[in-house]
């Protein structure tokens, strides 16, 4: 079998066998409302991890997410407030500001030749920062395209489940996200990096260009998982989401995705972002667990992934010395 | 001619790499490319694929005058290298390394299916018939993947292919594949310049060399007008006179080390070597003929897959540097900068690093001994620092080299390998090093000495080793230790390692 697929099918298995566990506990589990309930929840989540997911990909790591997913639910929050401006209006500000935001960084990382790691982790405090400059309070947002529209689309599935907008906004970003990394050549120069840079810049990638728009695409799903997150709470806050660019990165490497970049699915990614819901619900459903059951569970799921990732490396380098 | 290159100039602070260098390549010629370390043959690729661009001079190409800026304007140009550590990407599909940059699309998307199709029409008369392109390239071996890089590089360009040694991870049987691969090229009209520092395989494959030494063209002529002793001669440039041997005559003291049959995979082959006490044995080769590598293997560095090790108490593991560091094994190894000195630690730090290891981290020598450790030794090695607590890397070179023996030293090794110990030092530092030697051998030490001086292996030496193509091929005892012998030793080719 091949070896670059194995972590994949292992992610999915693994989500297969912890929902039949779930299932046969509490049968209910199997419904699409439960189903939906899990899109719903963890839309703003699946959205930015697929943009994580990418940079992930291409050798880097992106830190500023989370924060910038606040800083777009105050954004947005202050700017319905404070002028009379359509939601849709501001959701296009705000992207421009996140992508801009994701495309600095990017150029500084290839300019300056710094690691993601510092330029992101400067990110992450000014992006902070700067929703504790708009306000210091949590904003309810109070537009009749909210509440009308936003926060009320949905489809009914049969079964009574509720397929939300943003729920499905996540699929498409997913959907989205796997044509570029997999079927575009920007795609391919994404995963050239995570190879080898120099190697790929040899190869022809414009490593310049193609950082940039790496960590451009990946504010833009910050700040669309922002909108989201603000649909979702009904709200902006300067504290939310504290820690998200870190769950964002468990679920991308339980999805399959090597940390060191050059190889994964983002499809992995929407699995691996499904399985921590499901623990979150079963811990729900159960009533007597600790919310806190969720960290443990994904520490260890987090833990047998590398571990799986290492042992594959070991067969893969075993397979090649066959054929040699 | 293909490519000519006329008067090609290119200083660096400090150092002129080439020095008005002339090169041409016909369509359809392998053309080899030899020199030692420093000749200008990787400063003169550079310039030809631009990679660097050159102070002066003129290259054409198909008789235009071409000046590319960028490795990919000289691919377009026509001109491909494949270099010895395959410049493709393992964690992508084959088709995707065949195809990159290139990669059919439709309404955007890429293609999976034609990219496999133009990915196989490519591969198509390489002889890789069972390679599926729509695995990584990762999966391969070096071999196959070298030859994908080939590949690669005569789809994108087409023109001149340059081989920069490629065969160096290869062995025997894979080397001959990927020579017929090249002569399949030849016959296409493609001009390959072909770098390599097997001679074996120079002689094997080339229509003509060029020889460069110390960023000069030395000397341009067909491969069967050059005999293999004159190509050495133009290498190495040794003015042939006879330095003496120092130890003429030197009584053997007892047999201290016995290796037996010590190989290692892609590295050396193998080889017995006995040690006795208070001898030095040089090793003497061209670059990349396996000196270094001997030392790797001897020291644990890359652990010998075959053969034994036995000392008087029986077998002596060497599965490791540590192990190694146990049994009573030194190595200074030849990149002091990078492998040797610790830059920013002090001159006591550094001396006292090897012996700490020994003892564990658990059990910290006392900052007094420490001390007292390296006064003794800065004062026995005559090491020029205004204090012990200097960082090494302000050092000179002959200083930083004296550090490092000094730490070897610390632990009173019974076997010490110094590999090239007087590179890139002065002269006076120079002596006083091999004087060292001497010192350290009268007091029992055995030394394996690599360098590249056949000088210093004559004056120093008990016994000469030489290497070439992996393998140790002759032993030179007293009287026999000359520039001559060695160069003939080297020259000789009874087992050709390609053939």
């Amino acid at each position: 079998m091949n070896a670059r697929v194995l972590p994949l099918y292992a992610t999915i298995a693994i989500f297969l066998i912890a929902y039949l566990i779930c299932y046969i506990q509490f049968p209910a589990m199997l419904s699409t409302r439960v189903i939906g309930n899990l899109l719903t929840d963890n839309a703003y989540l699946g959205i930015v991890a697929v943009g994580m997911t990418v940079v992930i990909l291409s050798g880097g790591i992106d830190l500023s997410v989370g924060s910038v997913i606040a800083f777009a639910g105050v954004f947005i929050a202050v700017l319905l407030r404070d002028t009379g401006m359509h939601p849709l209006v501001a959701f296009v500000l705000l992207l421009a500001v996140t992508t801009a935001f994701g495309a600095a960084m990017g150029g500084l990382i290839h300019i300056l030749e710094m690691p993601p790691f510092i330029v992101t982790l400067a990110g992450m405090f000014l992006a902070r920062g700067a929703a504790y400059m708009l306000t210091i309070d949590s904003v309810p947002i109070d537009h009749v395209f909210y509440d009308e529209v936003l926060q009320d689309a949905y489809w009914r599935m049969p079964g009574g489940g509720r397929l939300t907008l943003i729920g499905v906004l996540m699929l498409l970003s997913v959907l989205g996200g796997m044509i570029l990394a997999h079927r575009t050549r920007f795609g391919t120069a994404v995963f050239a990096l995570g190879g080898g840079q120099h190697t790929a810049g040899l190869m022809g990638v414009n490593v310049g260009r193609t950082t940039i728009l790496i960590y451009a695409f990946s504010g833009f799903m910050a700040g669309l998982s922002g909108i989201v997150f603000s649909i979702y709470t009904g709200s902006g806050y300067p504290l939310a989401t504290v820690g998200t660019e870190l769950t964002a990165i468990a679920t991308v490497v339980i999805g399959g995705t090597l940390l060191t970049g050059g190889s994964g699915f983002v499809f992995g990614t929407l699995i691996g972002v499904l399985t921590m819901g499901l623990i979150q619900t079963y811990i729900v459903f159960d009533g007597t667990l600790s919310s806190w059951w969720t960290k443990i569970a994904i520490g260890l799921l987090l833990l047998l992934f590398i571990l799986l990732q290492k042992g594959l490396l070991h067969l893969g380098n075993r397979q090649r010395n066959r054929t040699a | 001619m293909l490519l000519t290159a006329r008067d090609l100039t290119k200083t660096f602070p400090g150092t002129v790499a080439l020095d008005g260098v002339r090169f041409d390549l016909k369509a359809g010629e392998v053309h080899a490319l030899l020199g030692e370390n420093g000749a200008g043959k990787s400063t003169l690729i550079k310039c030809l694929t631009g990679v660097y661009t050159r102070d002066a001079g003129e290259i054409t190409l198909d008789g235009q005058p071409i000046s590319p800026a960028s490795t990919l304007e000289a691919q377009e140009l026509g001109i491909g290298t494949v270099y010895q550590e395959v410049n493709l990407l393992p964690n992508l599909t084959v088709a995707e390394n065949l195809t990159f940059g290139r990669q059919p699309t439709r309404f955007g998307m890429v293609s999976g299916r034609q990219m496999r199709a133009e990915a196989e029409e490519m591969l198509a008369g390489y002889g890789l018939d069972h390679v599926n392109v729509g695995r990584e390239l990762g999966a391969y071996s070096v071999a196959v993947q070298q030859i994908v890089a080939i590949a690669r590089a005569v789809a994108l360009s087409g023109k001149v292919l340059i081989l920069d040694e490629p065969t160096a991870s290869l062995d025997a049987r894979e080397t001959e594949t990927l020579f017929d691969v090249v002569r399949g090229l030849r016959e296409r009209g493609l001009g390959i310049v072909f770098i390599s520092h097997f001679l074996d395989q120079v002689y094997d494959l080339s229509d003509r060399l060029t020889v460069l030494r110390n960023g000069q063209h030395i000397v341009t002529a067909e491969a069967s007008d050059l005999g293999r002793v004159d190509l050495i001669h133009h290498m190495l440039g040794h003015e042939l006179e006879e330095a003496e041997g120092r130890k003429v005559g030197r009584k053997a003291g007892a047999e201290l080390l016995c290796f037996d049959g010590l190989a290692r995979r892609g590295k050396v082959e193998p080889f017995d070597l006995t040690v006795r006490e208070g001898e030095v044995i040089g090793l003497a080769g061209l670059l990349g003929s396996g000196r270094t590598e001997t030392a790797d293997v001897l020291f644990g560095q890359t652990p010998p897959d075959r053969g034994t090790a036995k000392d008087g108490n029986g077998t002596v593991d060497l599965g490791s540097p540590r192990a190694a560091i146990a049994a009573g094994f030194g190595y200074a190894p030849e990149d002091r900068k990078t492998d040797g000195i610790i830059a920013d630690l002090s001159v006591r730090e550094n001396i006292a690093l090897a012996l700490q290891a020994r003892r564990g981290w658990a059990k910290p020598i006392p900052r007094a001994e420490q001390r007292a450790l390296a006064e003794k030794y800065i004062r026995a090695l005559d090491i020029r620092t205004s204090d012990a607590e200097k960082a090494v890397g302000d050092l000179s070179g002959g200083n930083q080299q004296k550090v490092v023996l000094a730490r070897w030293l610390a632990m009173n090794p019974r076997f010490l390998i110094l590999d090239e110990p007087t590179r890139g030092i002065d002269v006076g530092a120079h002596a006083e090093i091999l004087k060292l030697i001497g010192e350290l051998t009268d007091e029992g030490m055995s030394i394996l000495l690599i360098s590249s001086e056949f000088d210093e292996l004559i004056a120093a030496s008990d016994r000469v080793i030489v290497v070439r193509d992996r393998a140790h091929v002759s032993e030179l005892v007293g009287e026999e230790i000359e520039t001559g012998r060695i160069i003939k030793a080297i020259a000789s080719h009874e087992q050709g390692a390609a053939t």
